[in-house]
């Protein structure tokens, strides 16, 4: 007991919002240490790590991602629902531009017809990489001039690109699912260093946007527009090139995500890649405990967090042995337990409970 | 009237700490059946405190509530309500897009088999009001009336939804004027004909002497005294509040009459035929270095949209402004600032703190955001500024981490106040930066405006009461409907300038 009354004391229970998802996260490996044997287990094969944990972190990285990029979003009192269709898009591009002959061939499906070659591609893969970021950025900065200069509520400007992402991606590839041969591009998201190759993306991207915000003054502007962007008005930021970088960014991280899971399954899927995501994406920045709908205050490291909470559970719900149709049931348990959580009532209760274990220790 | 039998509430030995401030200590508070005890000190004396206490929003550490003699423990605001106490704050609680009678009857409206049953809801709704003599169509939207009668909905709703017994009125009167102040006051005396107690907060001592039976004066969360206010002597009451005597204000007068002689003759901002179409009429204006301008008028005559136009919020639609004899082409915020023209906005939780954001973080947004995205001041540099300006202003702040939030309205006010002078503005123009503070504060602001007039920078001084525009201003400006009228130098009389204000013809 008194052991649990010194980390609330020490982490300042009420005030760190990393205590949810990192409790969450050590619950969760606990159940896993308990119930899944060999959970923990690693292994070294070939120079590369592998393992549950390691699977954990390479499945989350474009959760991971675009976690990074919606916690800016969701910071300026915004929400960006786009970033799954962004992905899709962007992956298009890429595949295009590493492998444009099936446009002209026009197979209608049939891609077995061409032959791959490991290190074809049409334009040299920097400049397919960067390309695809460059749309990604467009398109959000697309959201970012419809939520900022259109003034539309972002859950409705950010539907657009949602609805018309996924059709402007079959658009580019003719509708044809292009598969990817060259091994290059394929080393981002199926590579490895020791460990997977995109953990170092994630991390780069993570110290990147950690600098970015908080080593400038954009992160301060985010959280101060997405408090009251009047207030901020006054003091002299302006308002809407705040939000233009928040969706611009949240644009860029989608487009890295996009690369990530098109290098990994090597196929131009418009269909596929990133359905859902925007809403794991969202649930990991909620779980880090930055506030959906109001914005404010965020924290870079709590939706990282939040993202490995998803990853965590889902890949630990398949090690038991639950069915992947019912993992979406299980994401619901989670988004209950979240609101309940970061609810009024029981922030209030904790509140209470660690003022009343302080005075009990302070009497004895 | 104040035996003990009629007390209705007695607070004793009330102690409450928050990190780093003692904001209640000990203290006694007793409220009989139907009188209106006045609750005043500083800011951060603890008053809202007391009340929180007393409606149950925080916990005593110790001391004592009876309520009708009886010891009770306020749970929770809604306890608070079905023990007879009701609130009703300075910002109006209600749904604006609801009619007034479903405001005042949500929750308990008439039914008619299982339909809620609007006539008698109607007519339920305006015999409560006309209980208060207030006689107002029921079924427009609430957000049509004025602020008083938002205001009075709101008493009207405590009153129907607990029965109150003991009314908590906090700072009711700031943001309404003369004439429903009197209508609000009616309706308190009302009230406490019929035996309910009344709590009244208030910064207008005028109102204090106007309304309240009894006063309670705090001071740095002691009880200073209890008294009758009918032979409290007003400077008896100030001296008791600041704990010093106000001979202060004569030394504002003094300070100003002396700084008239530092005024520059080059103009620092001349504004020529500047309007915006269907704001404010298009008006001249020059202000030198080392001036302070008040802008007098009354409540929508103008003045904030003028000061609004003069910092770039809005773009002017004739006219031209010249400063420092280059034309203004950046008409924005951030142009203003880089300008050196800062603005104290008047609603201050609005559009001037950040109310999540630390008391550092709002100390210097401004100037952060003149130096641009990149050019980030250290966290070091941060602290340092945030130090200075909260010992230079006395901000009261546990420390410069505290959310802005968790400060008082005087202390919210310094904040901003610091904010503008960390950008070293050459032109400073509040507007209403007395309003809702505590007398001391007050006197502090204008001696500071003084004393920055005396560096050289030009200021223009925004404010309701005419004894503060007239103690601290060299020039001043009168508005009204929009325009400007007229304009005074030097000492003006005050009966002058009233006239001005009112219009010509009275």
């Amino acid at each position: 007991m008194s052991t649990l009354r010194s980390v609330i004391r020490v982490g300042g229970v009420r005030d760190s919002r990393l205590m949810v998802p990192i409790v969450a996260l050590a619950a969760i490996l606990l159940i896993d240490l308990i119930v899944v044997p060999g959970f923990f287990n690693l292994e070294m094969k070939d120079g590369h790590l592998y393992g549950s944990l390691v699977d954990i972190l390479r499945n989350s990285a474009p959760t991971v991602v675009l976690a990074i990029g919606m916690t800016l979003v969701i910071a300026t009192g915004g929400v960006d629902l786009s970033v799954g269709a962004i992905m899709a898009i962007a992956a298009s591009v890429a595949c295009i531009l590493i492998d444009p002959r099936i446009i002209g061939l026009n197979l209608q499906g049939n891609i077995t017809a061409v032959v791959g070659d490991p290190t074809y591609s049409f334009a040299p893969i920097p400049v397919v990489i960067v390309a695809s970021l460059v749309v990604a950025v467009a398109c959000g900065l697309w959201n970012g001039v419809l939520v900022s200069f259109g003034r539309i509520q972002p859950m409705v400007a950010t539907l657009i690109l949602m609805i018309a992402g996924r059709g402007i991606a079959q658009l580019i590839t003719n509708s044809i699912k292009i598969i990817i041969f060259n091994d290059a591009f394929a080393y981002i998201g199926n590579g490895f260093i020791i460990l997977p190759f995109s953990l170092f993306i994630v991390v780069a991207l993570f110290a990147g946007a950690w600098l970015l915000t908080r080593r400038t003054a954009i992160g301060l502007f985010v959280e101060s527009v997405g408090i009251s962007f009047r207030a901020s008005l006054y003091a002299g930021i302006n308002e809407k090139r705040i939000k233009l970088f928040a969706y611009s960014f949240c644009g860029f991280c989608a487009g890295v995500a996009g690369l990530i899971a098109v290098s990994s399954i090597r196929t131009s899927d418009a269909n596929q890649i990133g359905l859902y995501t925007e809403l794991d994406a969202i649930l990991a920045v909620v779980i880090g405990g930055t506030l959906l709908g109001t914005g404010g205050r965020f924290s870079l490291l709590g939706s990282v967090l939040g993202g490995l909470v998803i990853q965590a559970t889902q890949t630990s719900m398949y090690a038991i042995g639950v069915a992947a149709s019912a993992i979406t049931a299980v994401k619901a348990v989670m988004v209950i337990i979240v609101i309940i959580l970061y609810s009024r009532q029981v922030q209030d209760l904790g509140g209470r409970l660690v003022a009343r274990l302080g005075r009990k220790q302070a009497a004895t | 009237m104040t035996g003990p039998a009629t007390d209705i509430v007695v607070m004793e030995n009330i102690d409450k700490s928050f990190p780093g401030v003692h904001a209640l200590k000990q203290v006694n508070f007793s409220l009989a059946r139907g009188e209106i005890h006045a609750l005043v000190g500083e800011n951060g004396a603890g008053k809202s405190t007391l009340i929180r206490v007393l409606t149950g929003v925080e916990r005593p550490e110790s001391g004592t509530i009876r309520l009708d003699g009886i010891e009770v423990t306020i749970r929770s605001p809604l306890h608070a309500q079905s023990l007879g106490i009701s609130t009703v704050y300075q910002e109006v609680n209600l749904c604006p897009n609801l009619t007034v009678a479903e405001n005042l009857l949500i929750g308990r409206q008439p039914m008619k088999r299982r339909h809620v049953d609007w006539k008698t809801m109607n007519r339920q709704a305006r015999e409560i009001l006309q209980g208060l003599d207030i006689a107002i169509d029921v079924t427009q939207p609430l957000g049509s009336y004025s602020i008083a009668i938002q205001q009075m909905a709101a008493i009207a709703r405590a009153l129907v939804i607990s029965s109150a017994k003991v009314l908590v009125l906090d700072e009711p009167t700031s943001s309404l004027t003369g004439h429903e102040t009197d209508q609000l006051f009616r309706v308190m005396r009302k009230l406490r004909g019929e035996g309910i107690a009344i709590v009244f907060i208030t910064h207008f001592l005028d109102q204090v002497y106007e309304v309240s039976d009894r006063v309670t004066v705090l001071r740095n969360g002691s009880v200073v005294g209890v008294y009758e206010t009918a032979s409290l002597p007003r400077l008896t009451l100030i001296t008791l509040m600041l704990g010093r005597s106000l001979t202060e204000l004569d030394d504002i007068n003094r300070h100003r009459i002396e700084s008239s002689q530092h005024i520059g003759t080059e103009s620092l901002l001349e504004a020529e035929g500047v309007g915006v179409f269907g704001s404010i009429a298009p008006f001249d204006l020059v202000l030198h270095a080392g001036e302070v301008v008040g802008f007098a008028g009354l409540l929508g005559s103008g003045r904030t949209e003028m000061a609004q136009l003069l910092f770039g919020i809005d773009q002017p639609t004739t006219g031209s402004m010249t400063m420092d004899g280059a034309p203004i082409r950046k008409f924005s915020p951030i142009g203003s600032i880089e300008r050196g023209v800062a603005l104290c906005p008047e609603d201050r939780k609005a559009e001037g703190i950040v109310a999540d954001l630390t008391v550092r973080e709002n100390i210097i947004m401004a100037m952060q955001a003149s130096r641009g995205w990149f050019r980030h001041l250290s966290t070091s540099d941060q602290y340092a500024i945030a130090e200075r300006y909260i010992k230079l202003l006395n901000i009261a702040t546990p420390s410069a981490d505290q959310p802005v939030k968790n400060l008082s309205g005087g202390n919210q006010q310094k904040v901003i106040l610091a904010r503008w002078l960390a950008t070293n503005p050459r032109l400073l123009i509040l507007d209403e930066p007395t309003r809702g503070i505590d007398v001391g504060t007050k006197a502090d602001i204008q001696k500071l405006v003084l004393s920055l007039a005396e560096e050289g920078k030009s200021c223009i001084f925004i404010s309701s009461e005419l004894e503060e525009v007239l103690r601290t201003s060299h020039r001043i400006v009168v508005m009204r409907d929009r325009a400007k009228v007229s304009e005074f130098a030097g000492d003006v009389d005050e009966q002058e300038l009233m006239q001005a204000i009112a219009g010509g013809e009275s």
